[in-house]
């Protein structure tokens, strides 16, 4: 099989998926309506609720998204062979996040734009919205571990990038202030901005960094993940004008412009794909496919962190309600091109099946490294560049997409944080720095805790925590697909369509997480904090399972007394 | 010519509206913290706390009046805090 045939397949698979099955989900299922009133303009204040260009909506989404998430999953998940986890890629985008992503838009859009969370005690119950609150605190708790450890060990691995990701967000902060402060029309500061950025590539690699051996008895990685989470702290409690929303708007070019480089590449290139289909001969270290695929590839087959966006900024904005289709079904789409691509760049950029091998020698490597590693001979071979620079372009395009997600992780943390404190009337919380210091307290533990079982040197082994952060992420989805469920069977309507994804992937998050139990207590015993982590993800995931069950049934029974009394 | 402005400008609406839109309600909100706090800097010495820049802020009152009503209740205040003004 060679990339550009594989690449071919996958697209029209998605394409296929958003032409048919899309529209029968918009006609049948969801039933759309283009004279219904949306939130945009029953609610409209021109500030977040506002009629906004569909394509530019779908740009929101597909760059909200899109991260490094769907980078990292199928570049470690490759590990089973490159035909789980491209199936895995296409049939989750289609009949998984596809719909999920759509109806999280459509159901937020039904009910005034509430957010999934709010919905989750309107629809299901206050027991599920109280759950659906723990889930997400969890899932930014470990996005922020996971993606700080992505980052520590890319610039260990890629020493050229380090100059290139930190001048990102000289650009961003200098482009934040050129059009918030000063009024500069967009197009200059989006023109220059972009060139400095692929400019400083070239300073990077002149002057490549790396960290001390030792610090303080700390490894380079340690040290990595102390300053990236000082720089997360802060960035945090920065005004968004000046970093959040130009660091985004920064991630969103590049995330275009590296699709297009990436795919542009392969065609041209075309190399063969070295990894084997099913990969029968597995490290020692490598757990059983079946539950850990659907984990291990979380965003860019299904992700519940979709829901969060469709229904927080992409409801209030929705001009027709029949643009849902577009912006949903096609964001969740380019999440599963994304991760398409890292699967080719991760199987297909090795020279031969030894070399691939070599680095899939356990079970978490890969990654970032594979895609980065691979990436850039086929960006190398295709496009002509010299192979280190694509090698630090592509770090630093990953490296950013990980930095801004934990800027806006460490920032909604906060939030929850200062929430609880208002709540539970802890006056201390409250304060703005010391629910950052608890944030980033929280994220340093995980990503510090989970190399000390391993025996290995702090932060070095903080990958572990991927699988967890996985099925984290699919529980939210099961929460999301069942208020949608509920909200279906409440209007009569077929559910099967969100019911079954909801079942397979909360069931699925469950079976993982209950392996994964048997995994950590056989690597750090009793006392291993990840342990408790993961005994509260299968409690949660046994929630989740029964208060579907007992919704379905109430609906079921209002459903029958309705027709008894017709 | 007039064409290729055309796509220009359009462009420019795009990539604005790109810029703006996800953020508009968070940096909405941020401008309203910092002018509320500077409305509490401008009313302070009618409340009662000292004011050290009072000569100054007190040309100001009348011109942001208009706004009081919205900006007490906003603080959780149902009347006007201040005795000689009664918005409500």
């Amino acid at each position: 099989m060679n990339a550009a045939m594989l690449a071919a397949v996958g697209l029209s698979m998605i394409y296929i998926g958003y032409r048919f099955y899309s529209k029968f989900i918009a006609e049948k299922i969801y039933r759309l309506d283009p004279d219904f009133v949306t939130p945009a303009h029953a609610q409209r204040d021109d500030i977040d609720y506002l009629p906004t260009n569909r394509i530019v909506l779908w740009g929101h989404h597909f760059t909200a998204v899109a991260g490094a998430a769907p980078i990292i999953g199928p570049g470690i998940a490759v590990i089973w062979g490159w035909l789980p986890a491209f199936l895995w890629v296409i049939v989750g985008t289609m009949f998984f996040a596809g719909v999920h992503d759509f109806g999280a838009v459509w159901a937020s859009v039904r009910n005034k734009a509430k957010s999934v969370g709010a919905l989750t005690g309107d629809v299901v119950s206050p027991r599920a919205r109280l759950l659906f609150m723990f889930v997400v605190f969890f899932l930014l708790m470990m996005v922020n571990a996971v993606f700080g450890v992505a980052i520590a060990n890319a610039f260990q691995d890629t020493p050229s990038a380090v100059i290139p990701a930190w001048s990102a967000i000289v650009v961003a902060v200098a482009i934040g202030v050129l059009i918030y402060r000063m009024h500069v029309p967009i197009l200059w500061p989006t023109v220059i901005g972009t060139v400095i950025l692929y400019a400083v590539i070239y300073l990077g690699e002149a002057i490549p960094i790396s960290l001390p051996g030792s610090m303080l008895g700390l490894a380079p990685g340690a040290q990595w993940i102390l300053i990236l989470f000082l720089y997360a702290g802060i960035a945090s409690l920065l005004p968004v004008w000046l970093l959040l929303q130009p660091r985004d708007y920064i991630n969103g070019i590049q995330l275009l412009v590296g699709l297009g480089l990436l795919y542009g590449a392969v065609l041209i290139a075309n190399p063969a794909i070295v990894a084997p289909a099913i990969n029968a001969d597995l490290p020692a270290s490598a757990p059983p496919m079946l539950p850990l695929l659907f984990v291990t590839i979380a965003c860019g087959a299904i992700s519940g962190f979709h829901g969060l966006v469709g229904s927080g900024t992409t409801s209030k904005q929705l001009n027709k309600e029949t643009d849902a289709r577009f912006v949903g079904y096609l964001g969740s789409s380019g999440e599963g091109a994304l991760a398409l691509v890292a699967i080719i760049a991760a199987t297909a950029g090795f020279a031969s099946q030894a070399e691939w091998r070599l680095m899939y020698s356990e079970f978490g490597n890969g990654g970032l490294t594979a895609f980065v590693q691979g990436g850039a001979v086929i960006v190398s071979n295709g496009v002509g560049i010299s192979r280190e620079f694509a090698a630090t372009l592509l770090t630093v395009m990953a490296v950013l997409f990980a930095g801004t997600t934990m800027d806006a992780g460490v920032r909604l943390q906060r939030y929850i944080i200062q929430e609880w404190g208002a709540i539970y009337k802890i006056p201390v919380l409250q304060n703005g720095y010391v629910a950052t210091g608890v944030a980033v307290a929280t994220c340093l533990l995980l990503a510090f805790g989970a190399s000390a079982a391993r025996g290995l040197p702090a932060g070095e082994g903080g990958m572990v925590i991927w699988p967890l952060f996985g099925t984290t992420n699919q529980l939210l989805a099961g929460l999301t697909l069942l208020v949608i469920s509920v909200m279906l069977v409440k209007l009569g309507r077929p559910a099967r369509y969100t019911m079954i994804p909801m079942v397979l992937i909360t069931t699925a998050a469950l079976a993982a997480a209950l392996y994964q139990l048997l995994s950590l207590y056989r690597d750090g015993g009793i006392f291993y904090f990840l342990l408790w982590i993961d005994v509260i993800i299968v409690i949660l995931a046994i929630f989740v399972l029964l208060e579907a069950s007992s919704a379905f049934m109430r609906e079921r029974r209002a459903a029958e007394a309705a027709a008894a009394a017709a | 010519m007039a064409q290729k402005e055309g796509r220009l400008a359009r462009l420019k609406a795009l990539l604005e509206e790109f810029y703006v839109s996800p953020y508009r309600g968070a940096i909405a909100r941020a401008r309203r913290e910092e002018d509320d706090l500077f409305m509490l800097f401008v009313f302070s010495e009618l409340m009662g706390v000292p004011n050290p820049a009072a000569y100054y802020t007190l040309e100001l009152q009348p011109l942001l009046l208009e706004r009081f009503h919205d900006w007490h209740r906003r603080q959780g205040l149902e009347h006007s805090p201040l005795d000689g003004f009664r918005c409500c």
